[in-house]
């Protein structure tokens, strides 16, 4: 089986110059490209909305002019900017915050069509219900003042800025979410905002600094089970994690793997059907941080059985002398079986897998430095 | 008023100057925005700041204060910083 005969995969391709969509044929082994859209903007984002399969949003901004969103309804063909793209309220004096560039996009439950999650840099949670036109700020989060201890500052957040991300929805209850930010911990909402708790159990942090303070907390990329949402896994800038709710207790499934590698990394992608299958791609996080694929050897290491176990995937990967890293939006799995696995690289190289990672194939060169790369499903005929 | 518009916000306008009433900096912006939808945040931030790299010069003479004061005879020219990479 590749994807299901009344539809093709899409490629959306976020990039530090631009956005490209990569139109998979049935079997998902040629692309077609289109693009750039927007070119020399930098598009944090672009995301498909599943619930109609039709629209897309794309975050963008620029070295120099303001954050924007835009929008599409054609699958790219045209655009229509937001109307009011996410920004803090004003405060009088020097205390009030800027949204730099909205970083996360997540479209809400099944049955929320039009209402979409983002999350900016700096840290901020917003909501749209009109499918992305205008959106206001969601929940007590951004102006909470424990949350904004825990934001801290520009200084403390990642070199691209710090922010909010992973925004996962429990499939079972719209009421239920998950947020991280980096910095400032993993935190859970079961009244729709109203109240938050935070999800730092068994998570490591740098030596010297106090675990149980969410400030210094960075979780890097969290997901939750497509077919099991009690379970989440989250790839954290001290180590790979698994959480099987309603416990509180992450655990190190990291430890397990091969020491010389590491479990540090920014993405983590699940199986679309098995809950104990997920891909990682390592990066050396050693000394000064290269942020590179350790040793110059790119792999992803593949879990089957939750994380206990795991298996080097490098077959069409550069043996040696490739110091790319992928960036935690930039790694995706497909609905197909096998499962389609795809990574962009800081490099501007596009990877793909049509066999659970077994194999990859490059399917694109020489574009901008890859930000995030999703998988999704469009109608055909 | 004439508004000089710099090139990345010329998808927005279309043309290079443009008109545009105000009898302060902020009134002319708010125009702009009534007749070009979104530029006004592309260039000034919610907190009612122009934005890093950008800068807003009123008869050749930069202006960070939105409240200055403006004549129909004023010249507003909308700068861009072009640094980068």
């Amino acid at each position: 089986m590749n994807v299901p005969d009344d539809t093709r995969l899409v490629l959306l391709v976020a990039t530090r110059k631009g956005a490209w969509l990569f139109h998979g044929d049935a079997g998902r082994s040629t692309w077609e490209i289109d693009g750039p859209h927007f070119l020399g903007h930098i598009i944090h984002h672009m995301v498909l909305d599943p619930r109609d399969r039709r629209t897309l949003l794309a975050s963008a901004s620029t070295g120099h002019l303001g954050p924007t969103l835009f929008r599409s309804t054609d699958l790219g063909r045209n655009w229509r900017e937001a109307t009011r793209p996410p920004a803090f309220a004003p405060v009088e004096g020097d205390a009030g915050r800027t949204v730099s560039h909205t970083f996360w996009l997540t479209p809400a439950h099944a049955d929320q069509p039009g209402v979409w999650y983002g999350g900016t840099s700096p840290q901020g949670l917003f909501r749209s219900e009109d499918g992305g036109d205008t959106w206001a700020p969601f929940s007590c989060l951004n102006e909470d003042p424990d949350f904004r201890r825990w934001m801290g500052t520009a200084q403390d957040g990642t070199p691209n800025g710090p922010m909010l991300h992973s925004i996962t929805l429990d499939p079972r209850d719209p009421n239920h979410l998950y947020i991280a930010m980096s910095g400032g911990g993993v935190h859970e909402t079961t009244d729709g905002g109203a109240h938050f708790t935070t999800l730092l159990d068994g998570l490591e942090v740098v030596e010297g600094f106090e675990g149980s303070d969410p400030t210094f907390h960075d979780p890097h990329c969290l997901r939750m089970c497509p077919t099991d949402p009690d379970r989440l896994y989250q790839q954290n800038h001290c180590g790979l994690y698994r959480l099987d709710r309603p416990s509180r207790e992450w655990r190190r499934i990291g430890r397990n793997m091969p020491a010389e590698v590491g479990d540090i990394g920014f993405p983590v992608v699940l199986h679309p059907r098995d809950p104990d299958t997920l891909w990682v791609f390592p990066m050396d996080g050693d000394s000064v941080w290269p942020r590179t694929s350790p040793g110059g050897r790119p792999a992803v290491y593949r879990s089957t059985d939750g994380g206990e176990r795991w298996q080097r995937l490098d077959a069409g990967l550069p043996p040696r002398q490739a110091w790319w890293t992928v960036k935690r939006q930039a790694m995706c799995a497909d609905v197909a079986a096998p499962v389609g696995v795809y990574f962009g690289t800081t490099s501007g190289e596009l990877w793909a897998s049509r066999d659970d990672g077994a194999q990859w194939t490059c399917i694109a060169r020489h574009l901008p430095e890859i930000y995030a790369v999703e998988a999704a499903l469009v109608d055909v005929g | 008023m004439e508004v000089l518009i710099p090139t990345p916000l010329r998808d927005y306008t279309g043309a290079a100057r443009v008109h545009a009433d105000g009898d302060t900096l902020a009134a002319v912006l708010a125009d702009l925005d009534r007749q070009y939808p979104g530029i006004r945040f592309r260039l000034v931030n919610e907190q009612g700041r122009t934005r890093p790299h950008m800068r807003i010069f009123v008869n050749r003479q930069a202006v960070f204060d939105l409240a200055h004061p403006l004549a129909g005879d004023d010249e507003v020219c909308i700068v861009q910083a072009l640094s980068g990479g």
